[in-house]
């Protein structure tokens, strides 16, 4: 410990981190405050900040006027799938990336940092007109395969942070006593990176059940919307209900802040390290 | 099983870091096996990103609509001049840049301040880490919507909190008035972003050895001096890179604005990326994707441009 800071530097630290995190959980406990107010206190002024009664009203109708648990497990469904996928998939080609040095691997990984460069969207209107042609419009198979490839890039660059604190001589050893490549990473490298490849798999996760432009633009029917298409369609009507849209806000949030909680150190970490390999 | 506990904390070179393997000659079983690993990861891309994309841009000089899928005849520029010729495109433009800047220097200050209230070890630092964090989690679709409702004329709650101190003396119709629209997105979109560059300067602070610190101090130097003369010329090159992934992410990002504003109250929240999503969803594809192409072209010379100045000052 070097020279302490003094006391007044100290306080002014607290002070400030408080002020922040009051900023940052603001937003949130004011839409769970909004979700939970009777709808006759949502359109009231001046504001309250505490309701006078707490009801459910909001989330029983969210879940009666819309398909709103429908569109639950389409995210869930969907989200969950495309992350598994994506993750098994970047793994092993994070651990070539890792492992061995190429001709062509910076271009690699360059083609990969690009896709994350350029604005997805741009692929947009292509990508609507090559599903058309496939028969994958309006499908939740072609949705999951869609977030698969756009998840890929940026967890292979995760994975691969996560390969290098590994040292080789794991799955050397593991080789020389007989097991293939294969095995050698299944059986070795995969249980000692487990919280890697989890904070991954929750990153993608995360990110496919935020998604929302590929998802407006490639499905149509009610029945097969996930969460962030079924909220635009909310926002999209002229008289927004704000009542079962805080709720569907709140139950949206839940899972993917639960998770990120959850995972967020060895996130914070793969992004970090991602961001300053690059 | 927990013997081989490994440290994914950036930065430090701990015991388990590898040394780089030597470069070896690959068996032709080695160099199947490696393309077999990278396979699915180039498919996947390949079909569903570079695909699409590469196929977008020859949309760009066409005419290309939804509504008109019979003739898409090769146009050249026409979309570009008809996107130049569009009384919009200045408003857009300076909308977009307005956008960036707005966000980005009140993002870098707050989140350098808050990484500086982080570096040293606290009690409850991961704690507050994690609660921080949280914003991260949640779509900027859906922060735009939040803030939507937060600033809504009526019932929001900025309005509310902003009389009870006195700022205001009516309730002031944030997301509808022209002046004041493209204010609020940014303060939803500086809100949004602070953390991210707190965290990201924070494992740069990290990387900063104890002992240049007590060199500085040593030599007498206050912590002005110390802030100015040590830390921040040691994390330049991070600081640097990560302000230009960040300006290059802004410039991309509609999410918010389009959950907030959808680029109203005529237009004067639309910014490049929401007009390329208003022609995406209209079905003008070949007018999309111009916009496309000018925002990849603003970008790389952007990058560039950034990059050279950056190398030159580091050269001197």
């Amino acid at each position: 410990m070097i020279n302490r800071d003094p006391f007044a530097l100290k306080l002014t630290k607290i002070i400030g981190l408080l002020i922040w995190m009051i900023i940052t959980l603001f937003p949130l406990y004011w839409i769970a405050l909004t979700s939970f107010k009777p709808a006759s206190q949502i359109a009231e002024y001046p504001v309250r900040y505490w309701p006078r009664q707490f009801s459910l009203e909001n989330y029983a109708s969210l879940f009666q006027k819309s398909q709103f648990g429908t569109y639950l497990i389409n995210s869930i469904v969907v989200s969950s799938s495309a992350a598994l996928v994506a993750t098994v998939i970047a793994l092993l080609s994070a651990y070539v990336l890792a492992r061995f040095s190429f001709r062509g691997k910076g271009t690699i990984m360059l083609a990969f940092l690009v896709t994350q460069m350029i604005p997805a969207f741009i692929a947009l209107g292509p990508l609507y007109q090559m599903f058309t042609h496939l028969g994958l419009v309006d499908s939740r198979f072609g949705l999951v395969l869609v977030y698969v490839a756009i998840t890929i890039p940026f967890s292979t660059i995760m994975l691969r942070g996560f390969f290098d604190n590994v040292p080789d001589s794991l799955e050397e050893a593991a080789m020389v006593d007989g097991c293939s490549r294969f095995t050698a990473l299944w059986r070795v490298l995969v249980p000692v990176m487990t919280p890697g490849i989890v904070a991954t798999f929750i990153f993608n996760f995360v990110n496919s059940w935020n998604e929302l432009f590929l998802a407006v633009t490639l499905i149509n029917s009610d029945s097969r919307k996930t969460i962030p298409t079924a909220l635009n369609g909310f926002i999209s009507s002229f008289n927004i209900e704000w009542g079962p849209m805080s709720a569907a806000a709140v139950l949206t949030i839940l899972p993917t802040m639960v998770l990120f909680a959850f995972a967020s150190r060895w996130i914070v970490a793969g992004l970090t390290a991602g961001a300053t390999k690059g | 099983m927990s013997t081989a506990r490994i440290d994914v904390k950036g930065g430090g070179a701990g015991p388990a870091r590898s040394s780089p393997s030597p470069r070896r000659r690959f068996t032709v079983k080695t160099g199947l096996t490696m393309l077999a690993f990278l396979a699915p990861a180039f498919i996947f891309v390949g079909v569903f990103v570079y695909y699409p994309m590469l196929v977008g841009s020859q949309m760009a000089f066409r005419q290309w609509s939804l509504w008109d899928l019979t003739s898409t005849p090769w146009i050249g520029l026409g979309n570009f001049r008809t996107l130049l010729a569009d009384p919009l495109f200045p408003r857009v433009m300076l909308n977009s840049l307005i956008w960036v800047v707005g966000s980005l220097i009140p993002q870098l200050l707050l989140g350098f301040l808050i990484a500086l209230a982080l570096r040293r070890k606290f009690r409850f630092r991961g704690l507050y880490q994690a609660v921080v964090f949280y914003p991260w989690a949640v779509s900027g679709f859906l922060i735009g919507i939040l803030f939507r409702w937060m600033f809504n004329s009526e019932f929001g709650v900025i309005n509310d909190l902003l009389m009870r101190v006195g700022l205001i003396n009516a309730p002031v119709p944030w997301l509808a008035d022209p002046q004041l629209a493209l204010l609020a997105v940014i303060i939803a979109n500086i809100w949004y972003g602070v953390t991210f560059f707190a965290i990201m300067i924070l494992a740069a602070l990290q990387s900063v050895p104890d002992e240049m610190y007590e060199a500085a101090a040593l030599d007498g130097a206050n912590r002005w001096r110390t802030l100015f003369r040590v830390t921040i010329p040691t994390i330049r090159s991070t600081l640097m890179l990560t302000v230009l992934l960040r300006i290059i992410w802004i410039f991309n990002f509609p999410d918010i604005i389009y959950g907030m504003t959808g680029g109203g109250p005529g237009n004067r929240t639309q910014i490049v990326t929401t007009w390329m999503i208003q022609y995406t969803q209209q079905g003008e594809y070949g007018l999309a994707s111009a916009l496309g192409f000018i925002v990849v072209g603003v970008l790389v010379i952007f990058t560039g441009a950034y990059l050279a100045l950056l190398t030159q000052r580091g050269t001197k």
